[in-house]
């Protein structure tokens, strides 16, 4: 392999796994504060390209991008509020059918509002060919929007968790929900805002990336299981593990194309996970101890 | 109790003579099209103008005064669902026959039902299988697959081009168009170097474009297949500054493609049907006149630009509608008045049935295409 092929295949890799990080740092967020898997992820990620595309037309780019984000976190909030919230003490199996339902559910709707054509932002900057050559690889400069934006929400969301009072009461639900409460941190309404919060990470990322993927009514679904391959991968609410894991596993996927058949792609995400959830079901990056407390 | 069970006799047939004169003047037509799925490019905009046609047709007091109930089925390009829904139209809905479905994989499966529902399908699925060996009861009406690989192998000897890579998504019409390469490729002297399936949710072909791209062989890229990915390849063989000939199957006759592509849609070349160059035939051409006038139709009524797809679902409705006006509601005779149906212009050529084909097209009915300033013009063949 040639140094410029290897470099193809590694930027190839770093955007796909970038994306598919995102996507399951979305589903840790939730997972986090109310130990489920929220499989409307994927869709999220589909609003935020269908929400900012429509609206376009209307207002310039960054506006519908931020308006976009908006109202998918409002979404997010309603899913919440609505379906999840006023159920007592649900069980986990009961909470990832109603997501599933839910991203049915949004699919269809969207099928109903959108149809079934395929739509994109346009480029950032440049169009369709435009590319950045370093050395003789060349890139679509809107590879380096998703790198950024999604490097920018991952290092963001850090701080957040980190510093910001409202992270660190959501951190404090996620470790241990008894104890927040009796700290007087309203732990409902940590659950809303985590929704609203990967709702809006989703929506983000799926507006970078919608030049580059298109986005389609139903182009939530595949993005879920992979973001859900990565966020087990890198180990269940472990975000800085997740991006590890993403980019680990785009980089898996590019290069395998110089050895198999393009069409054996997606069997590699899919063997990583079966073979995970066999012999590391905490994940490469997680704590089986940590995972022996969860109930999920 | 007795009164009630009295009262639902009285109703039902009290119903059902009322109904009984009703049912004699409406033909019942079924249709199976992918209108959401994976297919729903071709479903969508088929059901759609077999709806607009059928529509019309009523409007006008209906063929031989009777009128045509569609009955439209998505499918969602799922085989099984097609299967379910074909035996539901031949065994309880009774139809006079059946269009569609969109894709040649579920109009395989239901080759047979057909057969021994002795049920007309007349199928939008593009691949060569259909009809070749003929079903008495199967039509199509899009173009064979290999008239397009023809089509563009003999373009291909015209620029020079002897070795190609080959790209199919992994559906049904994918498959059936990389077999067809492969099998054509030796007859017109060209070697298929490098062979790739993708899926057919794929969304970046970053990584195969630069494998690609480092066999210095290839002179020319074949990308076969329906869905986004045609749009998203050549994106990333313009951004990966590859500037070989790519030619697409007649999978590409959407603008939408050209849209999603934008820039780098320039210069793809590929086959299909006149209606995407209407305005610019020839007004002696037999075709122009309807072509014209379905896509003033459709696109008043849709408000979205006309595809070739959408103009399969048309004249599989137009031809079920010619041959019901000469066999009327009888299964039998209208399957044998589509089989001697002659010169009948259509969007996707004239279709000239017989017993042997049961697609009534020849390879004429396919013009070269490319892509000039984001609108699709004729071909220019260069010697």
């Amino acid at each position: 392999m040639t140094i410029d092929l290897f470099f193809q295949y590694l930027f190839a890799g770093v955007t796909y796994g970038i994306i598919y990080a995102i996507v399951a740092i979305g589903f840790n967020i939730i997972y986090n504060t109310t130990g489920i898997i929220n499989f409307a992820q994927g869709e999220f990620v589909m609003l935020g390209g269908m929400i900012s595309i429509s609206l376009l037309p209307f207002v310039p780019l960054p506006v519908a991008i931020a308006l976009a984000v908006l109202v998918t976190m409002l979404v997010g909030a309603a899913i919440e509020i609505i379906f999840i919230r006023w159920l007592d003490n649900p069980s986990v199996l009961r909470l990832i059918i109603i997501t599933i339902a839910l991203s049915i559910l949004i699919r269809e709707g969207s099928l109903h509002i959108w149809g079934e054509s395929i739509r994109s932002l346009p480029y950032f900057y440049g169009n369709e060919i435009s590319a950045i050559a370093i050395g003789s690889v060349r890139i679509s400069p809107q590879v380096l929007w998703v790198i950024g934006v999604c490097g920018i929400i991952v290092l963001g969301l850090s701080l957040f968790f980190k510093t910001a009072p409202l992270g660190r009461e959501m951190r404090a639900c996620s470790a241990n929900r008894t104890a927040a409460i009796l700290c007087g941190i309203n732990t409902r309404n940590m659950v809303t805002f985590s929704f609203m919060l990967s709702a809006a990470i989703g929506a983000l990322a799926g507006c970078v990336m919608s030049p580059i993927t298109y986005t389609q009514y139903d182009s939530g679904t595949p993005l879920a299981i992979k973001g859900f391959t990565v966020a087990i991968l890198g180990g269940l609410g472990n975000s800085m593990g997740a991006v590890a894991a993403g980019i680990l596993l785009g980089i898996l996927e590019a290069f395998s194309i110089s050895v198999l058949p393009l069409a054996y792609q997606d069997v590699i995400a899919i063997a990583i996970l079966l073979i995970i959830l066999f012999v590391r079901p905490h994940g490469l990056f997680g704590s089986s101890e940590a995972a022996g407390l969860k109930e999920f | 109790m007795k009164k009630l069970i009295k009262g639902i006799i009285l109703g039902t047939a009290a119903c059902s003579l009322l109904a009984v004169p009703a049912m004699a003047d409406t033909i019942k037509v079924g249709a199976i099209f992918a209108v959401t799925g994976g297919a729903s490019f071709l479903g969508g905009p088929e059901a759609r103008s077999a709806k607009m046609v059928v529509e019309e047709i009523n409007k006008a007091g209906g063929i031989n005064g009777n009128t045509i109930e569609l009955i439209i089925k998505d499918s969602g390009a799922d085989p099984g669902k097609a299967i379910s829904y074909a035996k539901q139209l031949i065994e309880e809905e009774k139809v006079l026959a059946i269009i569609g479905p969109s894709t040649s994989g579920e109009t395989m499966k239901l080759k047979k039902i057909a057969e021994q529902g002795k049920t007309p399908l007349i199928s939008c699925g593009a691949a060569e299988v259909i009809v070749n060996p003929v079903a008495s009861y199967v039509f199509k009406t899009p173009q064979k697959d290999s008239y397009a690989v023809q089509k563009i192998y003999g373009e291909m000897k015209n620029l020079g081009i002897t070795k190609i890579a080959v790209l199919a998504g992994n559906t049904g019409f994918g498959k059936a168009g990389k077999k067809q390469l492969m099998d054509a490729a030796k007859d017109f002297g060209i070697t298929v170097v490098a062979n790739e399936t993708y899926d057919k949710k794929a969304t970046d072909l970053t990584a195969v474009v630069a494998k690609l791209k480092a066999n210095k062989d290839i002179q020319a890229v074949v990308n076969w297949s329906i869905v986004p990915a045609q749009a998203i390849i050549a994106k990333n063989m313009r951004q990966a500054g590859w500037e070989v000939p790519l030619f697409q199957s007649h999978g590409f006759g959407n603008i939408k493609y050209v849209e999603a592509a934008g820039a780098a849609a320039e210069g793809i070349i590929f086959p299909a049907g006149r209606l995407l160059i209407a305005e610019s035939l020839e007004d002696s051409n037999p075709q122009k006149a309807l072509l014209l006038k379905y896509k003033k139709d459709y696109e008043a009524k849709h408000k979205e630009a006309a595809s070739t797809f959408g103009g399969h679902g048309y004249d599989a409705m137009t031809i079920l509608a010619e041959a019901i006006k000469i066999g009327g509601n009888d299964r039998e005779k209208v399957r044998t008045a589509i089989e001697n149906l002659k010169g009948f212009a259509g969007t996707g050529g004239i279709f000239n049935y017989s017993a042997e084909d049961h697609n009534g097209l020849d390879i004429d009915s396919f013009v070269m295409l490319t892509v000039k300033d984001g609108k699709f013009v004729a071909y220019e063949s260069k010697k």
